[in-house]
């Protein structure tokens, strides 16, 4: 009973949240709607007795991701909103309409759940972090530790890229601008 | 009796969501949000999943998932920054130098 | 004795590979004593097996697997047992005489080395054909020979299309297209017949066969021997396949003496020969090729009568010949057949040659009403080609007596009295002809001068080549015996019974009585300049002159029809339809690929869209 109001509840605010998201003009307000909506699916997580997963989701989308676009968008003049002129509507929102019918219809084919669920039922103590600790770390090391690479290359890559002029005032940059139409115009030139 | 069926459902309909973002949005930004939100509707189907089986392999799945999209975010804003530095917009229209 | 096995067969190759490599080059007599001598080793050898080959000692190769799928085994293997040895020798024997003969004919010739590439190449096959020991490896064989002959009849092919005394005008190529289509058409069947046996056999070993036909059931062994005699009939020119003999005549006349007249022609005879076990199996359908044979015999021998061009004289008598092995094939008596085509082998590649130098005596004139009296000029030719028409007459003691007689023995004995008079027939028939040619060539009047010729003899190196094979024209006959105790090791036996034995004698006589007295017509009617203008403008003349008009007939009712259809066919079939269609495809694509360019705008956010489409798209594939 509490389980099925718990489902309702964070379900329709979790799709609230993700719709302001998509819908919302103002880069500010979608990242704050973004940053709930992690939030409310790591209590999704809690509720499928996957603390790890919900605490990870919390700390790394919740704090890590979203500290992570709000530094980004300190770079960005984000009191000028991006125009967005949006040819087509009919078009985006056939596409939408249909992706989503397909999309709901084939998850909740019987095929996918039901069946699953005759076959395993669920055991007691799965999902605690323990439990996650030993399968992470014997049966998963070699992709953990890929992982943890991928990880300190991609926080290399967003040094490198972003700490290019660091010095200079990214806003008013005349000279590169200069500099980046002239190489422009070589390339014309060249086709 | 919440069944495997509802989290699907919530998970297929928070992907369209994040495809509907991906497809209307021109703001770069957006963009990044509408992917995060597919991202975390597959996670919730893999979490549930794995619940429903009784395997950790999902969760593993969607741990990993997480990581991917942590360093995802890490390179691709990194990409904007420097778009935004060459050409003062984060419109998608400005990104046609592909055009043939 | 594997290694001469071996050497028989590649020794030819090597000599073939070698004047290949001389091909496009100028004329180098090397090619040509390369190959002779190579041609020698192989005869050599293929004597050493003949010595060393009796009942106990076959020898069998296997070279290596060559097609090995399922419960199909096929492998190049050869044999060597009584039947190929004697195909052995007398391919190589004749095909190295003829070598050592072609240096000469060819001496002026651009394509020198081209030649005997050819040449060479075609004993290979020949050698491929008579040693395999397995259906498939024959089929091989006879597809090589098949090639070989079409390039060796239109070796002058850049001959331009001249109309001829006969209707149809030919030329080398047309010949050599002509002998190949006709081939192919008998090939079909004869596939038709090795899958036959497969199917109901399993193998294509000529072993596992032989053991095995007696158990499949004798309609289908019916179909079988008519469908591997078909095959034998286009090699072998018989009846309704046999125009294209004399018209291969185009071809060098070395090569005439080689291939059409002693080794491919009679692979036919070589076939029904080793299939023995599945002809006796069938005496109606062995009826049959014997009554087409002696068919044949009579039908070739009267347009042979009033033709006036020399080669295609002994082209005529060749197919003559094979009718007459193809009687004693048809009636059992393999062994007979296979002597008559040894001895035939010898007496008519002798008579070619012959022919060949007579040619070069007159520039290429092949009309032998513009001969005559070239004795005097050309002494060694005109005896050896005496010799050679006599034994083709069946004189005594000359080898055709022999092996003829025995097989109109044959025919009597076994009650087939019509054919044995029309064997009787044309032995007088041949007889005529025969002497017809060499009354016309070597005596009478010298009409040669009114036309400027200036005839000389061949060079003596030709005649000497030519002296094996007149020797063994004259004493091949007297091997019978031995021949037939050798060859009925692993052939039927066949004993003539004919009682008593006064109508044996009787027969022999008429027989030779026949023979002498075509040779005497001749003699009599052309040493007295022959027969009247008026006998010319006869029907029946006419008749035989224009080959029965048979070419005319495949002309006008096969070729001409066929080309209209085959017009129809490129003209609405391909071009309306095929061509039209892959150019439907081939629009579509291009104007799809032109209007879908649209998609390739650079723009994300449409891309984008597309991708969604295709996720669309996808899921509902997934759906259905």
């Amino acid at each position: 009973m509490f389980e099925a109001i718990a489902f309702y509840l964070f379900a329709i605010v979790t799709v609230a949240m993700f719709l302001i998201v998509v819908f919302s003009k103002n880069a500010l307000y979608a990242m704050s709607a973004l940053a709930g909506g992690m939030i409310f699916i790591a209590a999704f997580f809690f509720m499928l007795d996957a603390d790890f997963m919900g605490v990870v989701q919390i700390i790394v989308y919740g704090g890590a991701v979203m500290a992570l676009y709000a530094f980004g968008m300190m770079f960005f003049d984000t009191t000028r909103d991006v125009k967005e002129n949006i040819k087509d509507k009919r078009i985006i929102y056939t596409l939408g309409t249909l992706s989503f019918i397909l999309i709901v219809v084939i998850m909740s084919a019987p095929f996918i759940s039901d069946h699953i669920k005759a076959l395993y039922p669920s055991l007691p103590g799965v999902g605690n972090p323990q439990m996650v600790g030993y399968v992470l770390f014997t049966k998963y090391l070699v992709p953990f530790e890929v992982a943890a690479v991928m990880l300190l290359v991609a926080m290399i890559a967003g040094i490198i890229l972003v700490s290019k002029k660091m010095d200079q005032s990214i806003t008013t940059m005349p000279e590169v601008d200069k500099k980046i139409e002239a190489e422009e115009f070589d390339i014309k030139d060249a086709k | 009796m919440i069944t495997l069926t509802h989290y699907m459902v919530l998970s297929g309909i928070l992907f369209s969501i994040g495809m509907l973002g991906v497809i209307r949005r021109k703001n770069l930004l957006m963009l990044f949000f509408s992917t995060e939100i597919m991202l975390n509707a597959v996670n919730l189907g893999f979490v549930a999943v794995s619940k429903y089986i009784g395997d950790l392999s999902g969760q593993m799945f969607a741990f990993f998932i997480i990581a991917v999209a942590a360093s995802e975010v890490a390179v691709g804003l990194g990409l904007l920054v420097l778009w935004y530095k060459r050409k003062q917009t984060i419109d998608l229209d400005s990104l046609q130098s592909m055009k043939g | 004795m594997e290694k001469y096995v071996y050497l028989t067969l590649f020794a030819p190759l090597a000599g073939s590979l070698f004047a290949a490599m001389f091909g496009m080059s100028k004329k180098n007599l090397i090619t040509g004593i390369v190959t002779s001598a190579l041609l020698f080793v192989s005869l050599f050898s293929s004597l050493m097996l003949l010595g060393y080959v009796d009942e106990e000692h076959i020898v069998k190769v296997n070279l290596f697997d060559w097609i090995s799928a399922g419960n199909f085994d096929v492998s190049f293997g050869f044999i060597a047992d009584q039947v190929s040895v004697i195909m052995m020798v007398t391919v190589t024997t004749v095909s190295a005489l003829v070598h050592v003969y072609s240096i000469g004919y060819m001496d002026h010739d651009e394509g020198f080395n081209r030649f005997f590439s050819y040449l060479s190449a075609f004993v290979f096959s020949m050698l491929v054909l008579v040693m395999s020991d397995n259906f498939l490896g024959l089929f091989i064989g006879w597809e090589g020979v098949g090639l070989c002959s079409w390039l060796l009849i239109g070796f002058w092919y850049y001959k331009k299309d001249l109309p001829r005394e006969i209707y149809p005008a030919i030329s080398p190529s047309w010949a050599a297209n002509e002998a190949f289509i006709m081939n192919r058409i008998a090939d079909l069947g004869m596939l038709i017949g090795l899958f036959l046996i497969y199917w109901n056999v399993g193998s294509l070993n000529y072993d596992v066969v032989f053991k095995n036909i007696p158990n499949v059931d004798i309609s289908i062994v019916v179909l079988i021997g008519i469908f591997l005699f078909i095959g034998a009939m286009g090699k072998s020119a018989q009846f309704p396949l046999h125009t294209w003999l004399a018209d291969a005549m185009e071809g060098p006349t070395p090569v005439s003496a080689l291939i059409h007249a002693a080794t491919m022609v009679t692979a036919g005879v070589y076939l029904v020969v080793r299939a023995n076990e599945v002809f006796s199996l069938i005496p109606n359908v062995g009826m049959f090729i014997a009554s087409l044979g002696a068919f044949v015999a009579v039908f070739a021998a009267t347009m042979a009568l009033v033709n006036n061009d020399l080669k295609k004289i002994i082209a005529y008598s060749t197919l003559s010949q094979l009718g007459y092995m193809f009687v004693a094939a048809g009636l059992g008596a393999y062994w007979v057949a296979l002597f008559h085509l040894m001895t035939h082998a010898f007496f008519k590649s002798l008579l070619f040659l012959g022919a060949g130098n007579v040619m070069h005596a007159m520039n290429d004139e092949l009309n032998i009403k513009k001969m005559g009296g070239l004795y005097s000029k050309m002494k060694w030719t005109a005896i050896l080609m005496i010799i050679a028409s006599l034994a083709l007459a069946g004189i005594y003691p000359f080898a055709g007596f022999f092996s003829k007689d025995k097989i109109l023995e044959v025919a009597f004995s076994e009650h087939a009295y019509i054919l044995w008079f029309m064997l009787w027939i044309g032995a007088g028939l041949t007889a005529f002809y025969s002497f017809r040619l060499i009354m016309l060539v070597f005596f009478g009047e010298e009409r040669y001068k009114r036309f400027g010729f200036h005839p000389h003899e061949a060079y003596a190196f030709m005649l000497w080549a030519m002296a094996p094979l007149g020797v063994l024209a004259v004493i091949s006959g007297f091997f019978e015996h031995s021949f037939k105790e050798y060859v009925t090791a692993i052939l039927p036996d066949y004993e003539a019974h004919i009682e008593p034995h006064i109508v044996g004698y009787v027969l022999i006589a008429l027989t030779l009585t026949m023979a002498l007295s075509g040779i005497l017509f001749a003699v009599y009617k052309y040493s007295r300049g022959g027969f009247s203008k008026k006998w010319e403008e006869t029907w029946i003349y006419k008749l035989l002159f224009n080959q029965y008009y048979i070419p005319q007939l495949y002309e006008k009712f096969i070729t001409k029809p066929y080309a209209e259809l085959s017009k129809i066919a490129w003209k609405d079939i391909d071009l309306k339809i095929v061509d039209s269609t892959v150019d439907f495809i081939a629009t579509t694509l291009y104007d799809a690929g032109d209007k879908s360019r649209v998609i390739q705008s650079g723009n994300l956010s449409k891309m984008l869209r597309w991708m969604a489409i295709g996720l669309i798209v996808l899921l509902i594939a997934a759906i259905i």
